[in-house]
């Protein structure tokens, strides 16, 4: 129960989104560390220009998914930046942007929301990831 | 003889991980022996708090529901 969990957030849909913060703050809450590996469009909806913005849901969703997940988010559920920030008061997450997906999207360091800590490669990652699980989302 | 609650929380309405969260937050603040209550609507909270309380070594004094909302008092260690 000491090894970090390691996430890697390749979608950018609200749904994988919110799951993948569900799961930071579940973690963070039991006092173990998270490291977060932002690829692609994950990385994209980290942007300060839009991280607030609807990112949409996964085609599995469909139109029915749609209206469960805007009832919820209706209901009061926090959207998955705001679990983010809060799985970040209450624990260890560090979430750390691809340097390759950066230089794929043409994505500067300024251009991220402050929840980002900082950029590196695979290997760093896989370094602090030590003999924690890794699950790509 | 009732239970001397240092601190209450009210996760109702709040859905996973927000109980845990919240109770996480609100335990920091409190001293070693301390008692928190939570009141949650969730209904993964029973199994929730009790895998949260044997994780971290805070001791989970009561569990029950009524009405829909569980109540869960713990002891920080």
């Amino acid at each position: 129960m000491d090894e970090p969990i390691n996430l890697v957030l390749f979608s950018g849909t609200d749904d994988k989104l919110q799951a993948a913060a569900v799961m930071t703050a579940g973690a963070a809450a039991l006092g173990r560390r998270v490291n977060i590996f932002l690829q692609y469009w994950a990385l994209d909806a980290f942007r300060k220009d839009r991280i607030t913005a609807g990112r949409g849901l996964s085609a599995e969703a469909g139109q029915a998914g749609a209206a469960l997940v805007a009832a919820a988010a209706k209901a009061g559920q926090a959207p998955w930046h705001e679990t983010l920030r809060q799985a970040k008061e209450l624990g260890e997450v560090d979430i750390q942007a691809c340097s390759l997906s950066m230089d794929v999207l043409k994505i500067e360091e300024d251009d991220l929301d402050p929840l980002v800590d900082g950029v590196e490669g695979v290997t760093a990652f896989y370094l602090n990831a030590g003999d924690g699980h890794i699950v790509f989302i | 003889m009732p239970l001397e609650i240092a601190q209450r929380v009210d996760a109702k309405g709040l859905s996973c991980p927000m109980p845990i969260v919240k109770t996480a937050q609100a335990v920091k603040g409190l001293a070693s022996g301390q008692l928190l209550e939570v009141l949650a609507t969730d209904a993964g909270s029973t199994k929730d708090f009790a895998a949260w309380c044997k994780t971290t070594g805070n001791e989970l004094v009561e569990s029950s529901v009524e009405g829909g909302v569980y109540r869960f008092v713990l002891r920080r260690k």
